[in-house]
């Protein structure tokens, strides 16, 4: 708890004191709302819209969690496929890569014209984003067996789903873990980016129409309190897969384990 | 319970390892190894040692020669149950010391009951039995091998293939496990193949040592330890014990180019 405190303490005295100077910055020189809005403003605006904000702040969550569970299976699936067969990795990994690199900016108005369902759309932009990170990182994981143990499960004579289950998987889990945590992140930008592809089509419903719309009546109180909602969703994504990546690995793992002093 | 004269429990004959980048390894290599006899096999680096090691394992496959089994294959196959240490303790980290132990035993089939109540009695022979649910990570270097070790015997061997197992381990750490080595030889009438760098350990511990060449790998030379078993500390201090250490740093002198 006293760590904690201590972790938490210098970040927390540091955006205090960047609020308050902030707020007798705009008091002072009078900076309008429609330019600057100072943080009480913000918060005004937070709580005056904080239930139509929140709404669309779970539509939003909802599309970059199912997009990251689609990654999540999606991106560990096929790795796990390519550590059964080479060929087949070095068919597809070059086409992850173009998915991965062509900005989802330029694809998602093609996938909003090819996929009937808007929400659909919007969940296939969220995921392309996420999925590499997933992938690539159990990819590497799985091939990063080691050498000796891989002998000692020919040694034993382990069928093949025997040396994935008992040393390939377990030997990747930090490698997918590290990918799934960039790619919650991801997932959120994904479904934002995607909602802001997509407009009004996207049903006036999630945080980036929230935002989008706010710019358009220079309401610039609550186009900040979105961007704070988003901002505290994607810390709250991140440390949530951080607290479910130490769980895993702290016990025997040296990037979660506590060093002794 | 030396071994001379004994059956051979496995015999390399004539066996030569080319490797993909043309490397030979081994090349002309005849060895056998008797039942019941600690065999130690010394040579300079690069001379094949840890690639005798893999054949005879069925790691590897030689390239010319055969790696023959006393066994007839109709008998549950050529190869005899083996275990075999590595260099390094090749501790499953995310596994506990038990699980690791139990791994063996799973992988063929075990019931997790039984897998754990073998792996238990395992650790206990290794003078283990209080690590039992601590990670790799919580072990210090001589137990991350006494783990390994009781993970190889698991399976109750009739072989045990040991590559410089204590190598990374201080003195006296390495001296225990020698010790506990021939103690677990003794009680399970074990073969033993051990590959070792060091003249010193390998006539404490050894029935007869083997002496390979490098360029490409061979056997150099063949020396029997001419001391009875069971062997104490008190065995370091004996004449027969200097001597056979002075025939055997010859011949390895000798097979590294040197002269004696």
């Amino acid at each position: 708890m006293k760590a904690a405190l201590r972790l938490a303490g210098a970040p927390a005295i540091l955006g205090l004191a960047v609020l308050l100077l902030w707020q007798a910055a705009v008091r002072v020189l009078r900076v309008p709302d429609y330019i600057l809005p100072g943080p009480a403003a913000i918060l005004a605006a937070l709580w005056r819209d904080g239930g139509t904000l929140f709404a669309s702040l779970l539509v939003t969550l909802a599309i970059a969690l199912a997009a990251l569970a689609a990654a999540i299976i999606g991106g560990a699936g096929l790795a796990i496929l390519f550590a059964q067969s080479k060929w087949l990795e070095r068919a597809l990994f070059p086409y992850a890569v173009i998915l991965q690199v062509t900005p989802i900016i330029a694809i998602a108005p093609l996938i909003l014209i090819y996929v009937p369902s808007t929400e659909a759309a919007l969940l296939i932009c969220a995921t392309i984003v996420a999925f590499f990170p997933v992938l690539v990182g159990t990819t590497t994981g799985l091939n990063a067996a080691d050498h000796n143990m891989l002998d000692l499960m020919a040694l034993y004579r382990a069928r093949r789903w025997q040396v994935l289950w008992y040393l390939r998987l377990p030997a990747a889990l930090p490698h997918f873990l590290a990918g799934v945590r960039i790619a919650g992140g991801l997932a959120l930008i994904g479904a934002v980016v995607a909602e802001f592809a997509a407009g009004t089509a996207a049903g006036g419903s999630g945080l980036a129409w929230r935002i989008l719309e706010s710019s358009y009546r220079l309401d610039l109180p609550r186009m900040y309190a979105a961007l704070f909602l988003l901002s505290f969703a994607g810390v709250l994504i991140f440390a949530l897969l951080s607290l479910a990546s130490w769980l895993l690995l702290h016990r025997w793992h040296d990037s979660a384990a506590r060093r002794e002093p | 319970m030396t071994a001379a004269g004994a059956a051979a429990l496995v015999r390399l004959e004539g066996v030569g390892k080319r490797f993909d980048n043309g490397t030979v390894a081994l090349a002309g290599l005849d060895l056998a190894l008797h039942r019941g006899e600690f065999l130690s096999i010394l040579g300079p680096s690069g001379c094949g040692k840890t690639t005798a090691l893999r054949l005879i394992a069925g790691l590897a496959q030689p390239s010319a020669g055969r790696v023959a089994w006393a066994a007839p294959p109709a008998q549950g196959g050529a190869r005899e149950a083996l275990g075999f240490v590595f260099q390094e303790p090749t501790l499953l980290p995310w596994r506990t010391a038990r699980g690791n132990v139990a791994l063996p035993l799973i992988l063929a089939g075990a019931g997790r009951a039984e897998a754990r109540a073998r792996a238990q009695a395992a650790l206990a022979s290794v003078g283990l039995e209080s690590a039992c649910g601590m990670f790799s990570r919580q072990l210090s270097g001589g137990m991350r091998m006494r783990v390994s070790i009781a993970r190889a015997l698991v399976t109750r061997p009739a072989l045990l293939l040991m590559d410089e197992p204590f190598a990374a381990l201080d003195e006296i750490t390495r001296e225990r496990l020698n010790a506990d080595l021939l103690r677990l030889w003794h009680e399970r009438a074990l073969s033993v193949a051990f590959v070792t760098h060091s003249v010193y350990e390998s006539v404490f511990l050894s029935s007869r040592v083997v002496v390979m060449a490098r360029g490409p790998g061979r056997v150099a030379a063949e020396i029997a330890v001419p001391a009875p078993y069971p062997r104490t500390e008190s065995f370091r201090t004996s004449s027969v014990y200097a001597q056979t250490c002075q025939r055997v740093s010859a011949a390895l002198r000798r097979a590294m180019g040197e002269g004696a």
